[in-house]
């Protein structure tokens, strides 16, 4: 059935028959029409951020926390340029975001009119796909394949941009359509190298699982799928950034996060073993370190649902490409049908090998009585909230790889954080969005100081829409992880690396209406993350810590995983010339 | 079809199995993309060239299916072997892009391109350059006292190789379509 309606209209109807409940935005001159519409309707809430980057985060928080798509409506030129950096940090990522961007009238378009930009062409290597919708009729029809490319196969961002008189004209609108689409990726794999996989399973000594944000994104049923199979078969498993809390921290196969500030243990067994198992990951640069060393002896088996992730790196033997949660089932039943075999007595050996490996205690630090180590302030908020409905958003530095290393995550969407695009900003406005899906949840973002105030405009939004998300910052007065890396490549050279004039946090919370909480002595740090977590509305938690910790472990630049630096004894002339011109 | 035949979202879709390790060689594959002929299309094709740095020896476009709005690219591309995988699965995974093959491993193609040639010259040079354009079968679309426009069709080294010998003979500007290409038989 089809009605007549108007462009802006049909973007709200479009938007409701979709299922979406929150739409995160910033008005202008040409999305008014749609501004219009979400004034006459109270189905859909719009949250009104301080900066489009933030609406675009604040959607990728929401889609990572649900699983659902999150949904940006921002105006042409300056609206739609600043969400760029959003679009791309959900590329790298693998996020459902929709973005919907106001155009000058199609008559208009080419003559450098007022907030006139190329949009679809600026945001065309940014996106998964992107549309400009030339005319109303088209208009509905777009929508929901955009819906639908967003969230099916690999998910990822997509952008329409609306001119403003066709949010003004009248046209058909139809409701969505399944398998309307030429878009349908292949959610099933290949029985045939399920089967190679299962019978490597069944006879590898020291197999590994390596998991990845893949199976987050597969939903739930797969995290679920993954812990039978580990805990069926007593393999290890380890998981990139992205993929923390498929299996949960508390598991007993768990190894730890992997990587370039991964476990000791976790990066050893990826080194040395004879079976890999790649589960929705993608031999990502921090993952691998240096490719030719790179688990030199093992088997390696890669599930992806993009076949462009397939061999793009390191070449696998047993490539499967599929959704995460099809495949993992199909793993399951041909396992099971095959009598459930694995190699016991080589698997106990290698898991002796691996408690030698976890006995070096990577994680250790030296405490302190006077001043607070960051690793402590994270061990003291994950005691005080781990019993808690919690999520925990990111910033990009230290504080993100020490929360990582040092927060446990039991399940699947609770861990928000930019990996790909390691964007600093991003975890504010992303704790909005998780904290807009779960209001009565424990919101935190993990912050470092110069992190946050990237999208610090944010706290106009928290304060508005009363989201209680506390902001966790530890301060070292430093770009912290900047700082490591000329402590360790540069010759101590800390060229532009402190943050100088930064505000008092506690007068710039009370100076938005929030609440904010000062605190350095590691004695009164417990009873200060009480008070955070008692109180009903935003914080900022302005945690003075050791402005000179480093990250530890840490596998070099251009180092193999067996070549970890357990501490600062070890960092003694690490990078060599090869490793200095890597990331 | 091929086992080396990218359909979207295959799992058997790589060449390795048939190659031994990682190859340094550079290889000249022709890539024939179907795609949907939306705006923006090539632009997305090309981007993915330019973006991650692969290499476009020559491309040709023109809708193939008015009904359908199926427009086909041929792209000629050189690259290790490792590279023209990526770049197959990259082109996969655009959205309106429905089909990728790579015609150089698939089997036997028929390639061909087009080029119109401008030959200025008198006298001897003038008839020399008649009779190899009638050599190789090219035919002559413009003609004044002291110019030709000759018209060619062939796989790229023929027109190379005509082009190579009309140079001394006068040649002033030529234009070219690039390849199109199709596999032999069904
Ligand atoms: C937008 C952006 N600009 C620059 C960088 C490079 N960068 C990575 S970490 C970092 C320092 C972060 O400092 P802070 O937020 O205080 O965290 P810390 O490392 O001190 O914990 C910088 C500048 C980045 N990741 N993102
Ligand atoms: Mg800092």
């Amino acid at each position: 059935m089809t009605r007549e309606m108007t462009g802006a209209k049909m973007v709200v109807q479009a938007l409701k028959d979709q299922g979406v409940d929150v739409v995160f935005g910033y008005p202008g001159g040409a999305v008014l029409p749609i501004y219009d519409e979400i004034f006459l309707q109270n189905d859909i809430r719009h949250v009104l951020v301080r900066h489009e980057q933030g609406a675009v985060h604040a959607a990728e928080g929401y889609a990572r926390s649900t699983g659902k798509p999150g949904v940006v409506l921002v105006t042409s030129g300056p609206g739609a340029t600043n969400a760029v950096t959003g679009l791309t940090d959900a590329l790298l990522d693998s996020i459902p975001i929709v973005v919907l961007t106001g155009q000058v009238p199609t008559f208009m378009i080419g003559s450098d009119a007022f907030q006139e930009a190329d949009t679809v062409g600026i945001t065309r290597p940014c996106t998964k796909h992107n549309w400009l919708v030339k005319d109303t009729d088209s208009l509905a029809p777009t929508l929901h394949e955009a819906f639908h490319v967003a969230t099916s196969g690999r998910p990822g961002p997509v952008l329409i941009d609306i001119p403003k008189d066709v949010q003004f004209a009248t046209g058909e609108y139809a409701g969505p359509k399944p398998a309307a689409s030429h878009y349908q990726p292949q959610l099933k794999g290949d029985m045939e190298a399920i089967t190679e996989l299962v019978a490597a399973l069944e006879t590898a000594e020291r197999p590994v699982f390596y998991t990845g944000g893949g199976v987050i994104n597969s939903g739930p049923a797969a995290s679920q799928l993954l812990r039978e199979l580990v805990d069926a078969t007593g393999i290890p498993v380890t998981s990139t950034l992205m993929g923390l809390g498929a299996y949960p921290a508390s598991g007993p196969n768990w190894l730890g996060m992997l990587g370039m500030h991964g476990l000791y243990e976790a990066n050893m067994a990826m080194h040395d073993c004879d079976l890999m198992i790649n589960i929705g990951a993608r031999f990502d640069d921090r993952i691998t370190g240096k490719i030719d060393a790179f688990s030199p002896n093992s088997t390696k088996a890669h599930i992806d649902i993009d076949p462009s992730s397939i061999n793009k790196v390191i070449r696998v033997d047993i490539p499967i490409v599929g959704d995460v949660g099809h495949v993992l089932e199909d793993i399951l039943k041909v396992w099971k049908s095959r009598g459930r075999k694995v190699n016991r007595e080589a698997l106990e050996k290698w898991q002796k090998q691996i408690s030698e490996w976890r006995a070096v205690k990577c994680l250790t630090y030296k405490p302190s009585e006077t001043t607070i180590k960051p690793q402590f302030a994270l061990q003291r908020l994950e005691e005080l909230t781990k019993g808690h409905d919690r999520y925990v958003t990111t910033e990009v530095g230290q504080h993100q790889m020490w929360a990582a290393q040092f927060l446990g995550f039991e399940d699947p969407n609770r861990w928000m954080t930019s990996g790909g695009l390691g964007t600093m900003g991003y975890g504010f406005p992303a704790s909005i969005g998780v904290q807009m899906a779960h209001p009565d949840a424990l919101v935190i973002n993990v912050a470092g100081e110069a992190s946050w105030l990237m999208n610090m405009q944010e706290m106009g939004t928290a304060v508005q829409f009363r989201l209680p998300v506390k902001q966790f910052i530890l301060n070292n007065e430093r770009l912290g992880m900047v700082r490591q890396w000329q402590e360790l490549l540069h010759g101590e050279r800390y060229s532009h690396s402190w943050s100088e004039a930064l505000p008092d946090f506690v007068k710039l919370a009370e100076a938005f209406g929030a609440k904010g909480i000062c605190v350095s002595d590691p004695k009164d740090l417990d009873d200060a993350i009480m008070e955070m977590i008692e109180y009903d509305g935003p914080v900022i938690f302005d945690c003075l810590v050791e402005k000179h910790e480093n990250c530890f472990p840490m596998i070099p630049s251009g180092k193999a995983h067996n070549e970890m630096l357990l501490g600062e004894a070890d960092t003694q002339g690490v990078i060599q010339a090869g490793g200095a011109v890597l990331v | 079809m091929s086992a080396l035949h990218i359909k979207k979202g295959s799992t058997r879709h790589s060449a390795y199995n048939l190659r031994p390790t990682f190859s340094d060689t550079q290889e000249r594959h022709t890539i024939a993309v179907l795609v949907e002929n939306e705006p923006g299309v090539l632009a997305r094709v090309i981007g993915l060239f330019s973006g991650r740095g692969y290499n476009i020896e020559s491309l040709t476009v023109a809708e193939v299916d008015h009904t359908g709005h199926l427009s086909r690219i041929t792209i000629v591309t050189t690259g290790t072997p490792q590279v023209i995988e990526q770049i197959k699965a990259q082109l996969g995974r655009i959205v309106s892009v429905r089909d990728v093959h790579d015609l150089t491993v698939e089997g036997d193609a028929v390639e061909r391109e087009l080029a119109i040639l401008k030959v200025a010259g008198e006298g001897d040079k003038r008839v020399e350059a008649l009779r190899l354009a009638d050599i190789f079968r090219a035919n002559v679309v413009d003609s004044t006292l002291n110019s030709f426009v000759f018209e060619i069709t062939g796989a790229p080294d023929k027109i190379d190789a005509f082009a190579d010998l009309m140079r001394p003979l006068g040649l002033t500007e030529i234009a070219r379509t690039g390849v199109a290409a199709l596999l032999r038989g069904n």
